[in-house]
């Protein structure tokens, strides 16, 4: 679906809402403000609501970190209601995932002076993120997964 | 980013009026505190009670802020807000930091 000029198509209806966000920090941290402020986001409980924000940064600063490390490009962010919970599709135009394969997410170890300062995304993405997929098609990144709500 | 800090009975207390620490202010979050922090008393308490969000980005500008302060200084925590606990809890790094649920009444005003 192609951006329109609004940044935000939020229906009478909070089913579905489609965001496309420039892909860097700044914008990423208002892209969050505007989909958090959405209905359909709003409509949640805080705690949902906070790990709705969390997961979601996560995904976009990785995509901003990595996927555009070399390159810039969007983001386009597509969120709607199911029975499962919030599905969430997040596409870029990035590189592709290293080994194709979203991170396994482990912790990095917190032992001794030289504690980690990063490695944690992925963790905190794979503690709420549901039916987690990652497709390569067309030169863009496709990653989905279900928020329970 | 903005800081206040205020030292009281040896301790430094610097408060974060932000609602966020995250990948947009997380570089601006460690350069100010390297300036409120320089000479700074052995204990130095971060109090987060108006950030109502942390994301990794945040949680390592933090990690880098204890680690810059040397093996002679502290670095504890207060007032974590729900979803900021929720960050330290599943990274384990509450098991790192010190953290008080608030200020210490002598401390409250600080800030």
């Amino acid at each position: 679906m192609p951006a329109d000029n609004r940044p935000v198509r939020d229906g009478p209806c909070p089913a579905a809402l489609q965001l496309t966000i420039p892909g860097h920090a700044e914008a990423v941290s208002a892209g969050l403000r505007a989909l958090l402020d959405a209905r359909l986001l709003r409509a949640l409980p805080d705690e949902g609501r906070g790990t709705a924000e969390l997961v979601l940064a996560e995904v976009l600063n990785n995509i901003v970190e990595h996927a555009y490390a070399r390159h810039s490009g969007e983001i386009e962010v597509t969120l709607s209601r199911d029975a499962g919970g919030i599905l969430c599709e997040v596409a870029d135009t990035g590189l592709p995932m290293p080994q194709g394969a979203p991170p396994a997410g482990q912790l990095p170890p917190l032992e001794g002076d030289n504690l980690p300062e990063g490695g944690f995304g992925w963790h905190l993405i794979r503690s709420f993120a549901r039916d987690l997929e990652y497709r390569r098609e067309g030169g863009r990144n496709l990653l989905r997964f279900r928020l329970e709500s | 980013m903005e800081l206040r800090a205020r030292e009281q009975n040896g301790i430094l207390v610097v408060h974060v009026p932000q609602d966020r620490i995250d990948a947009a202010s997380a570089i601006q979050f460690k350069d100010r505190m390297r300036e409120v922090t320089q000479d700074s008393p052995a204990c130095v308490v971060l109090d987060l009670s108006q950030v109502a969000f942390l994301d990794s980005s945040g949680l390592g500008a933090v990690v880098a802020v204890r680690k810059a302060l040397g093996p002679d200084r502290v670095l504890e925590l207060s007032g974590l807000t729900p979803s900021v606990q929720k960050v330290f809890r599943l990274t384990r790094m509450d098991t790192i930091f010190r953290i008080h649920p608030s200020l210490p009444d002598g401390l409250r005003d600080a800030g």
